[in-house]
């Protein structure tokens, strides 16, 4: 080709920025196109949107109005039980983003080593199911061991289940998609027989006995509001994460595995081991996400649990980006619609699935941002995108 | 020089030839250990050949001496691993299959010693289990074989199912029921195909938001609207069974092949035409070629966008007919995620198969055969839990992944986007 | 003069190049039209507007004088106009006849593929040109030589008279070369018309009729074969005297560097490719390993560099044996690989060009401090290579992919020569590039030489080998045809080699090695 121009300084701080605010404006105009199409799928179904959508907005933030006057009431009479139950739906938001931020990060991770881990639920509920274990069967230990034992079983459960498609894939070619998603159904039936025998409470239902105190994750408001330590600890662990990603030679070497395997196996790096590493911190997370629901918010394991975490940890990652801190406020995001839609399915009769038509909507927007910047008339930017998966392998 | 690249040669088979032989001798091994110790002399496992309401003609139930029957089968493959160790067979599909035979026989005899077991019921019900894994997996033949990618067969068959059964119900007439759900699979293919070829979509991300989306809807409009009116929305009724005349009258086989509804027919006429197609025609010629080099296509002016949209299309077509196969084929009813990963059993088919469309029909019956076999040894009430048993058909699917059985290639430029 | 094709005035731009700049050529009927432009001049895009793959900013195209549309290829096959591309357009899982007819198939009762059709057809044709092929052969099976000729049958079956053949000889050994022109001899006399893209002086002042040079996406001028010569035809070309050959000293060889014995090593579909080679490299020489693309080279430097495992043999590296270690443990003993692939092997195109530089060496001091990247020295590093190897761009931090395809090579250059090296690995250093980097990366390897490195020069452009190397073994089907003095080779008798024929049966390959 002939003369290329070399940009100038000045263009390319001003692209910069350009890049940083549709990086930015993509996101956010995917998920209000999610919200809009929600809409009509509410009208088509015969239910008013405001109605849906108001009891949404209440059952994710609460209301403002309610949040003043309790303030008063604080003030004025030093009661604080009208405050806390107005802020009651927006901590319990955050209760529900805490596992969504560490299964988003189970994603993530994933996704910068090119592996599509589509099998965070099984890891999410294998990981719950090992800190129950640890929960209940130990007694008699202060919280300080009890507490991390527990974390770490969750995470050694999610991690291992993780590690088993990660070594597949490395040692085999398998693609990770279909086998994580079979390890989903394994652990589904395995949690079965577990819930029904070896696991399973005196009583009649097959859940797990509850957890010891000194395995809890402490709260810290009394009930009924759930907020506890796991959502801090989440936020901990994106940090972590980012570091781990960005600063060291290991995430180096798993973003170089992600984004050219050839260039990174002629750099020297070992592929099998990244990917088996890459697979049991994904796993990891999955589980850690397991865990900080038993520990901080159910204190029991039954059938069902981890319903839907795996396919709303994509959502999450993709909407994030990938980045630790992206995944984080698509968490919020998540936590918020999650929290509000329980209230709008009791108050609006909306099954609580709209959200996931709107996460499968949210998914395809951000994968295809293009579809976006043609309904809004936004002028592309020619950004380098991340390569997310690579058929069936080899 | 000539000589050494000879022994050279060789020397990655000779390991493989004893890894298969090694391999073969343990399950001998293994077969002892399970089945031969634990038969008692003298008892008798029963297998029943007939099956109960068919045309077939009856025939005597095979009876075998279940202790000798085991150390038959034990010996069969004691007396192959060793000719292989010693002499080498050329077909490993040759010896994987007395592999598989020889256990599985040896299991059967020793689960149902001194009982009865149903052979005719397992293999007929072999054939419609395996109904829905064959149409996902030939919707991802059809797909990839022109380079795309489509994991969103479990989200399709979804859909399908539930319109099924509600047009079914609607109508009073299954038949508009089934076109409404091949109707609809193509629609949705249709969108998948957009997005990959004209915004260029991640092919693996498109497909799971296609399986997001179809939980997400198929739920919402369950829970919103079938619960309440399960008699008017939810309650088709299912397809007859169509027996063909004379030839369901042959015992065994009658029952299997010519006595199913006609979904299960569909199936098999679809992977004959989908053979043809592929192998015989200018189409199917295309089609290849855009998998394999899409560019080489392009400059000879085939339309690779045209090819791929339409092979898609095509695909969701069939998948859309295996969602039927779950309501109107089967129960007659939609239940919320019903299909149970059988899309993606689909999938690994597929690649076993080697994305061709009789491959991908034989390994769709293996797991039909998993399938089967697990509901019947629930029957006989072994001593396996049988939640382990139920995940016998993801543990074989895991396994046929690893390629341990021969690895597939698939279609060069399969998952790519075509940029001109 | 009737001229059969004309392209008038055609402008091509890409974002941030013109590629094509009011480029007007003109092609006799009956004749070869040689266009010659080095990489990147933009040959390519011009053929590819002309076969309806890019479509014209500005300008038309004419044939037999009247302007045509060509939207796309079927456009351009109904204009007559057919093309050889340099990448074949082959499915290598398809037979010939499949091949061939694809896109145009003939059918029996209207539904299924008349293969018999086509291929008598192929065998009319092969008859007619003496283009021989087996029709029903598969593609990957076929060498590169037959390939090209399918891809000859490709365009004559769909009954082209103007052929465009768009580097034609990149792939082919002399002889072969040889061979090709005779068939387009052979075409011209049955009255096809051609026009040939090439980036090799020589070869068109031996095979074309009329000759124009492009340059920076224009028409830098015409010239009648008659009246060039290679310096005049490189002087357009490059647009100032080219110094076509590298100023070396004489090679000062001392102890051997890396020793092969007796290798042989499986490709990745674990197919035989290097089949039993020896040889060894000395510090302070460039061996350069001469063959047609395909002829194992790729496998033989991967297995050196531990990308690919080792069946047998042995390899040494300074009386250490290496073979099947890891990549990283040849690196660390002082190996420096400039891949053959450098878009594939040789960099991340999504990472900074800072990264890059550090891709091999991001563990250690410097770079890293336990497990935390040390960014200032990382960005320190970058910035001085960038300046020390001339590396074009505006700052380190922008993504390498951004480079242009020489500024690529330098920054894999740069890296991989700003370590200490013992051992040299360079495969097909210049594919691709424009003259400036070429020379200047030429320069760059002798340097190494003259610093006491040993280094391998693998490439299948004997002009580069011939200019670099001091001794050089020629590879054919996975052997060492004979590895021999470089001031003793001539381009006639390595392109002998190169094709599988020994010319001396009395020469001895093992006593070369020894000497």
């Amino acid at each position: 080709m002939s003369a290329t121009v070399p940009p100038s300084k000045k263009t390319e701080t001003k692209k910069a920025g350009a890049a940083l605010g549709q990086a930015l404006l993509v996101p956010s105009l995917a998920v209000v196109t999610g919200l809009l199409i929600g809409a009509i799928v509410i009208v088509a179904s015969g239910a008013s949107v405001t109605k849906a959508y108001g009891a949404l907005f209440a059952g994710s933030f609460g209301n403002p109005i309610n949040f003043f006057s309790a303030l008063q009431v604080l003030f004025s009479s030093g009661d604080s039980a009208p405050l806390l139950k107005a802020i009651y739906p927006f901590t319990e938001s955050l209760v529900t983003a805490t596992p969504y931020i560490f299964a988003g990060l189970s994603v993530a991770v994933g996704f910068r080593c090119g592996l599509f881990n589509i099998g965070a639920e099984g890891q999410f509920f294998v990981g719950a199911l090992c800190s129950a274990f640890v929960g209940y069967s130990l007694k008699g230990l202060p919280m300080l061991i009890h507490l991390p034992l527990a974390l770490l079983g969750g995470a050694l459960g999610g991690g291992i289940w993780g590690m088993i498609p990660g070594y597949l894939k490395a040692r085999f070619g398998a693609h990770e998609v279909v086998n994580t998603i079979m390890m989903n159904w394994i652990a589904f039936k395995f949690s079965d027989w577990l819930l029904n025998g070896p696991m399973k409470a005196s009583g009649f239902r097959p859940v797990t006995p509850n957890i010891e105190a000194s395995a809890e994750l402490p709260r810290f408001f009394a009930d009924p509001l759930r907020f506890n330590l796991g959502f801090f600890l989440a936020l901990l662990f994106a940090y972590l994460v980012y570091w781990f990603l960005f600063k060291t030679t290991l995430g180096f070497e798993i973003r170089s595995v992600g984004a050219n395997p050839d260039a990174a196996k002629y750099a020297g790096m070992n592929i099998i081991k990244n990917f088996v590493l890459v697979m049991a911190i994904s796993g990891g997370l999955a589980g850690l996400a397991g865990s900080a629901q038993v520990l901080g918010v159910d204190h029991w394991v039954g059938q069902g649990f981890s319903a839907g975490y795996g396919f709303d940890a994509i959502a999450l990652a993709l909407l994030g980006k990938s980045h630790p801190f992206g995944v984080v406020l698509a968490a919020l995001l998540f936590g918020f619609l999650r929290s509000g839609a329980t209230n709008m399915q009791s108050m609006a009769g909306i099954p609580i699935d709209i959200i996931s038509i709107i996460q499968g909507l949210i998914i395809v927007f951000i994968a295809a941002p293009d579809i976006i910047r043609w309904l809004y008339r936004i002028r592309s930017l020619k950004t380098e995108e991340t390569v997310l998966t690579r058929g069936w392998g080899k | 020089m000539t000589n050494s690249t000879v022994a050279h040669k060789s020397a990655s088979e000779k390991r493989k030839q004893i890894a298969y032989g090694l391999t073969l001798l343990v399950v001998g091994f293994l077969i002892y250990l399970f089945f031969g110790r634990n038969t008692e002399a003298g008892v008798v496992t029963t297998f029943g050949l007939n099956l109960a309401g068919s045309q077939a003609l009856k025939i005597p139930d095979l009876v075998v001496p279940a202790q000798t029957t085991v150390y038959m089968m034990m010996a069969l493959v004691v007396f192959v691993g060793a000719y292989q160790l010693a002499r080498g067979v050329r077909s490993t599909g040759l010896l994987l299959g007395i592999l598989a035979f020889a256990f599985i026989f040896a299991f059967l005899t020793w689960a149902a010693q001194a009982k009865s077991f149903n052979l005719a019921g397992m293999l007929s019900s072999m054939l419609v289990r395996a109904t829905p894994i064959a149409l996902a997996a030939l919707c991802g033949v059809i797909s990839e074989r022109s380079a795309v990618i489509n994991i969103g067969a479990e989200g399709i068959m979804l859909i399908s199912a539930q319109v099924a059964v509600v047009v079914g119900t609607l109508t009073k007439n299954l038949y508009a029921g089934l076109l409404a759900a091949i109707l609809i699979g193509g629609v949705v293919a249709a969108l998948h195909a957009f997005l990959v070829i004209r915004f260029k979509v991640d092919q693996i991300v498109s497909g799971v938001a296609i399986n997001i989306f179809g939980a997400g809807i198929t739920s919402f409009i369950s829970s919103r609207f079938l619960q309440s009116g399960t008699n008017t929305l939810n309650n088709s009724g299912t397809f007859p069974i169509i027996s063909i005349p004379i030839l369901s009258k042959i015992p065994v086989l009658g029952p299997m092949l010519f006595e199913n509804n006609i979904v299960v027919y569909l199936m098999v006429l679809v992977v004959v035409a989908m053979h043809i197609v592929l192998f015989y025609t200018p189409w199917g010629l295309r089609t290849r070629a855009v998998g394999e080099h899409p560019k080489a296509a392009d400059t000879l002016g085939v339309n690779v966008y045209l090819i791929r949209y339409v092979n898609v299309i095509i695909g969701g077509l069939i998948a859309g007919l295996g969602g039927a196969y779950f309501t109107i084929g089967s129960v007659g009813r939609f239940d919320e995620t019903m299909t149970a990963g059988k899309g993606f059993i689909g999938l690994a088919a597929m690649i076993f198969g080697k994305w061709n469309p009789f491959g991908a029909f034989a390994s769709s019956m293996l797991f039909g055969f998993a399938d089967s076999l697990q509901v019947k040894l629930q029957i006989l009430r072994i001593s396996i839990p049988s939640e382990f048993l139920l995940m016998a058909p993801y543990i074989v699917t895991m396994i046929v992944l690893t390629g341990i059985i021969g690895r597939a290639i698939p279609p060069a430029a399969d998952g790519q986007p075509y940029e001109k | 003069m009737t001229h059969v094709l004309e392209l008038q005035g055609i402008t091509k731009r890409f974002p941030g190049v013109i590629a094509n700049d009011q480029v007007s050529i003109a092609l006799r009927e009956g004749k070869i039209l040689a266009l010659l432009g080095e990489n990147g001049a933009g040959k390519t895009t011009l053929m590819n507007i002309l076969y309806g793959l890019y479509k014209p900013d500005e300008g038309q195209i004419l044939v037999r004088g009247k302007a045509v549309d060509i939207q796309d290829p079927n456009d351009a096959i109904k204009n007559g106009i057919g093309m050889v591309h340099q990448h074949f357009m082959l499915v290598p899982v398809m037979t010939v006849t499949e091949n061939v007819m694809l896109g145009v198939e003939p059918t029996k009762n209207g539904v299924f593929l008349d293969q018999a059709k086509v291929a008598r057809r192929i065998r009319e044709i092969s008859d007619q040109y003496g283009l021989e092929v087996d029709p029903f052969a598969y593609i990957k099976d076929l060498p590169v030589g037959i390939q090209q000729r399918v891809e000859i049958i490709k365009v004559l079956y769909r009954q082209a008279d103007i052929l465009i053949l768009d580097e034609p000889t990149a792939v082919l050994t002399p002889q072969e070369v040889d061979g090709l022109f005779k068939i387009l001899q052979t075409l011209i006399e049955k009255g096809k018309s051609i026009i040939f893209i090439t980036h090799k002086l020589k070869e068109v002042m031996h095979a074309a009729d009329d000759i124009t040079v492009i340059r920076l996406g224009k028409v830098v001028g015409s010239i009648d074969p008659k009246d060039a010569t290679p310096e005049k035809l490189a002087t357009m070309m490059v647009g100032r005297d080219v110094n076509l050959v590298v100023d070396k000293k004489p090679a000062q060889p001392k102890e051997a560097a890396l020793v092969v014995d007796d290798l042989f090593v499986r490709d990745e579909n674990e197919n035989p490719a290097v089949r039993g080679v020896s040889f060894e490299v000395r510090k302070g020489e460039v061996l350069g390993v001469a063959g047609v693309q395909g002829n194992g080279q790729t496998e033989l430097v991967y297995a050196l560099t531990g990308l690919l495992p080792v069946e047998e043999g042995k390899i040494q590296l300074l009386g250490q044996p290496i073979h099947n270690a890891n990549p990283r443990t040849i690196l660390e003993r002082g190996v420096s690989h400039v891949p053959e692939d450098r878009q594939r092997h040789g960099l991340i195109l999504s990472f900074p060009i800072h990264d890059n530089l550090m891709l091999c060496t991001y563990y250690k001091s410097p770079f890293a401090r336990g497990v935390v990247l040390q960014e200032k020295a990382i960005f320190s590093n970058a910035e001085e290579l960038v300046e020390q190897y001339d590396v074009r761009t505006p700052n380190i931090y922008v993504n390498v992919g951004t480079l242009s395809g020489g500024n690529q090579q330098k920054v894999i250059i740069a890296r991989e020569l700003s370590r200490p090296t013992e051992l040299l690995i360079a495969a097909q250093p210049t594919r691709g590039l424009d003259v400036g980097s070429i020379e200047y990366i030429h320069k760059q390897i002798i340097k190494k030489r003259d610093d006491g490195a040993g280094v391998m020069v693998v490439s299948s452009e004997l002009d580069e080998i011939l200019a670099l190397s001091d001794r050089i073994a020629v590879m054919y089907k996975g052997r060492i045809m004979e590895i021999l003095d470089a001031k003793k080779a001539s381009k006639e008798y390595l392109g002998l080699l190169m094709a599988g024929i020994h010319p001396s049966e009395t020469s001895n390959p093992q006593q070369e090695i020894n000497l």
